[in-house]
Parts: C-alpha cells; structure tokens; sequence
C-alpha cells in the first residue's frame, strides 16, 4: 500500500478530488490564475475567492529519481517519484507506474491515473500516455 | 558602503570536534563553540549583545545566555531555509553590528545531526501548517521524503539537459575528500577516494546520488564572533572582512524541493545573490582566491557555480575537470574537504575555514589567500583581509 495523503484546510478539496477520480488546480475567481500546490490567497490578486478547475491530467515528465536508501516509508518497494508538467503549466510530483526504470525518458508523454493509498484515501499517479 | 572603521569583520571562530556521537548535549556543544570563539578572538562572552542561529537549532537562547553569562542582548535572530541559513547568518550579522545595534554579535550552530536524528532519514511526524510541512504535504504521499530525493528530483532537469554523467558527479567528491585527507580535522582525515570508489558505491536516489555523492550526518558545533572594525584592532586576531554579504528569497521558489518555479537549468537565487553583490562589493565571486561553497550534494555545487557567475550555464562540469577547483587551481573549492569531507554542521565549519584561510592558518592554505567566497545557495559573503 502506499501513505495517506497529508490533509489540510487550504488543500483538502485538492485530495477529496482525487478520491472522485479527478485532477484538480486551484482557480481565482477574480483573476482565473491556475495554482498549484494550493494556497489560502491568490498570490497575484490577492483574493480568497476561490474555485477549482479540472485538468486534462495530460503531461509530459521532468526528472524522475526512486528513493534507493532509505527506502520509501510506507510502501512495500520505493516507487518512482516524478515531476510532471500538466498541459496547463502546473507542476506537481507524484508517481510514475507501469513502466520500467530503463525505459523512462524525460520529456515522455504521460496521463492522470489514481492510487488508492492505506486508508482508503487516494493520490494521482501518472502513467505513459497512451498505455491502458 | 560602511565607512571602513565602521565595516562588520569575523574576529573569533570556534568549533568542536566533528563526530558521528558527540557524547554530550547540544547545548553543550553549543557552548563549547561559542566559548572557544570568545577565546580566539580574546572577548568575554558576558558582552555577547546579539545572536542567530538556524531555525532548526534546538538550543533556546535563553539556555545559550545562561550557559554563558550574556548580560544584555539586544537582537536576536533565527533563520529559515535549512542549510541556507548558513552564509544568511553572515548577512544579519554584519548588518547588526554595522548599524550600531549590536558591539559583539555571535552566530552558532550545534547538532547531534548522526546520533540524536537524522536529516538523512524520512521525517515521520509532520504538523499542519508547521514549518516545511506544506512542501512536504506534497512530496511524502509519493515517496520522496528525504533531502537527497528532493534534491535529485529539482536538479534532474539540469543534469539530463547537460548530460552530466554520475562520474562528472563524482571528480567533486573525489576532490573534497582529497582535500579533507589532508585536513586533520575532517571526519575522513588520511581517507582519499578515488573516482572508482565513487561509481561503486551504493544509490542513494536513483538515477543521479550515489552514496559518495552526499555530505556526512554530523555531530558537533561551530561559531562565529563578528564586530565592527574600530572594536576589531584591539582584538586578538587578523579580522576577516565581510566586504560584502547578500541573501535573496524569490517569489515561489523553495530551497531544497525547488520544483516550482523557473526552468529549473539556471540557478535565479544565486544569480539575484551575485547581483546584488556587485552593486556593494568590488571583487566578484569568480575573482575570489578560495571558494566555500555548500555542498549538501554534487549536483549543488555545478548549480551554484553557475549561478554564482563562475562560469557560464552548463559548463560547471567542465570547470571542474579542468582542474580550477583543485588547491592550485584559480578558485580552490573548500580546501576543508568541505561537508562532503570535513564533517556536516549545516554548512557552518566552511565558514570557520573561510576565516583560516584569510588567517593563514588552515591546514591546506591557499597561497596568498587575500579574499573567499562564501555561498550557501540563497546567500553569499566575500571575506577579505
Ligand atoms: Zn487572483
């Protein structure tokens, strides 16, 4: 299994998406700013009104490393951790599944998929595009 | 600019031995290394009147007062940020005593960093909202939990694009352990590797971190006496400048798990840091004759590099192969051995070794060694004589 996600009141309704199945960004009302990892404020308008908008969940990789020593708390094998670039310009890590450490390419198309973690909560994990 | 009698300089510096189990408390080695630098620069600590350190330093300044005997404090400090905190402390520092605040102003930090915890290790509890913890909030859920797994993941881009290879990686650690094999003071005096021991030794984090490309876990302590040069001439020691001392937070960076913001191939901290160094000092990092640079991981040392203008973007592997960073080279890196191979106290001993340089008293002393260049990623100071 893998950890539980760490709730907050500012990032809450990020991981509750997940559990539906759907990526989600925090969105400004007032100025539609796309932000990620999710905060109480707008950091360009400054307003608290906020919203949340879905994502493709299309992306390509960045850098990918696994976790050799220590290895990763709270699973059974370190995963491959991974920093993503969504088509809307987010970032965000998260894992790379179903494909081998060998044949990981930085710059290699990926999609959303998610993760049931210990408790029954989830987490997105990404896997190669076009892979079912 | 100060006027010159009113410029900030490092009068004292002390440390313990650096160890994997200190036998003693940290307030312990606190005091120890704040008593050793009073001694050195010939001050008594009652008139210590102002004190930083590292958020992350467990030891109250209250407890450091006692411990002591400081009467009257008049500022204090701690900063954030981990590692980086440590050239930033030379920042307050100076601006404490260079504006009348502060006469006698002390930086420490002390750790049992091997025997009590490790920063090496995942960090099991994490607060909401706590410090650090809304960047690790993102992070722990997906296995990446350790500094070396943060750092590999922000500095990934850099490498691939560059195509730096893990023996690139390894002629730092090769160098630093060089030089700490003949630094009586490191950790791993007398135990040079060679860059086959480096591509044998064990993954940290794949695909970029071997085992020797990490600094140690330490324990120990280190600190600094700092005050202005009119007091300085009736002191005990040679004082070393601190002709110039810059810090930069930029909007939406992190430190460590820097994943955020920018290209993620130049290093925009420590290119605003050089920066602001020009416009209030004259002698540029590059021009400096020793170069201590935090060196957390390799990959952080091409990175600053960089971003500290010693050479252009993507030619830092180059420049260390050339040999510009070896003891006779034209930037001699950490001639300690640096965290890598002296011993880690959060970067502070490449601050005590900045000064030995200046001094002429290190043990591997760079030649006519007139000014350094201290850089810990989000800061940076350059000493002179
Ligand atoms: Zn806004």
């Amino acid at each position: 299994m893998r950890p539980d996600p760490i709730q907050r009141i500012d990032t809450a309704f990020f991981w509750d998406a997940c559990e539906r199945g759907e990526l989600v960004a925090q969105k400004c009302e007032a100025c539609d700013l796309l932000w990620h990892p999710p905060r109480p404020i707008c950091p360009t308008c400054h307003s608290m009104e906020k919203a949340m908008q879905k994502l493709s969940g299309k992306g390509r990789l960045l850098s990918w490393v696994k976790q050799a020593r220590p290895a990763a708390f709270g699973f059974p094998e370190s995963p491959v951790a991974i920093l993503v670039e969504l088509e809307e310009g987010i970032r965000l890590v998260s894992n790379l599944e179903g494909v081998d450490v060998d044949d990981i390419k930085v710059g290699m198309a990926l999609q959303v998929d998610f993760a049931k973690t210990s408790n029954d909560k989830a987490v997105p994990i990404f896997r190669a595009a076009g892979a079912s | 600019m100060v006027d010159s009698s009113q410029q900030a300089a490092i009068v004292g510096i002390g440390q313990t031995e650096f160890s994997k189990n200190s036998g003693r408390s940290e307030q312990q080695l606190a005091a120890e290394a704040i008593l050793l630098a009073c001694q050195d620069a010939g001050i008594n600590p009652h008139d210590i009147d102002g004190m930083t350190t590292f958020s992350l330093d467990n030891s109250d300044e209250v407890d450091v007062m006692r411990s002591l005997g400081c009467k009257d404090i008049n500022y204090t400090t701690r900063l954030p940020q981990g590692g980086a905190a440590s050239v930033a402390t030379v920042v307050h520092a100076k601006n404490a005593v260079e504006s009348g605040m502060c006469d006698t102003f002390v930086i420490w930090r002390a750790m049992n960093e091997r025997s009590q915890y490790r920063f090496g290790q995942p960090a099991m509890s994490i607060s909401p909202d706590a410090h650090s913890s809304t960047f690790l909030e993102w992070c722990f859920p997906f296995g990446a939990q350790t500094p070396a797994a943060w750092e590999a993941l922000s500095c990934g881009p850099y490498l691939d694009k560059f195509g730096v290879t893990s023996e690139d990686l390894g002629r730092i650690a090769v160098l630093m352990r060089k030089h700490a094999a003949t630094n009586p003071a490191s950790w791993f005096y007398e135990k040079p590797i060679t860059l086959d021991d480096h591509q044998q030794s064990r993954w940290i984090v794949e695909p970029w971190l071997r085992l020797l490309d990490c600094c140690q876990e330490s324990d120990g302590g280190v600190a600094l006496v700092i005050t202005r040069m009119d007091r300085a001439k009736d002191l005990k020691q040679k004082p070393a400048k601190i002709l110039g001392a810059e810090y930069s937070m930029l909007f939406n960076h992190e430190i460590i798990s820097d994943f955020y913001e920018g290209d993620l191939i130049t290093h925009d901290i420590a290119n605003r840091v050089t920066d602001k160094l020009a416009a209030s000092c004259d002698v540029a990092p590059k021009d400096t004759d020793v170069a201590m640079i935090y060196d957390n991981f390799t990959p952080q040392i091409l990175r600053q590099l960089e971003g500290f203008k010693y050479c252009g973007v993507g030619e830092a592997k180059d420049y260390i192969k050339d040999g510009h960073m070896e003891l006779d080279g034209k930037s001699p890196l950490s001639p300690n051995g640096g965290l890598m191979g002296e011993g880690y106290i959060h970067g502070m001993n490449n601050i005590t070794e900045g000064v030995r340089q200046l001094r002429g008293t290190a043990a591997n002393q760079v030649k006519d060694a007139e000014t350094v260049f201290l850089a810990s990623g989000v800061a940076g100071a350059i000493l002179g004589k």
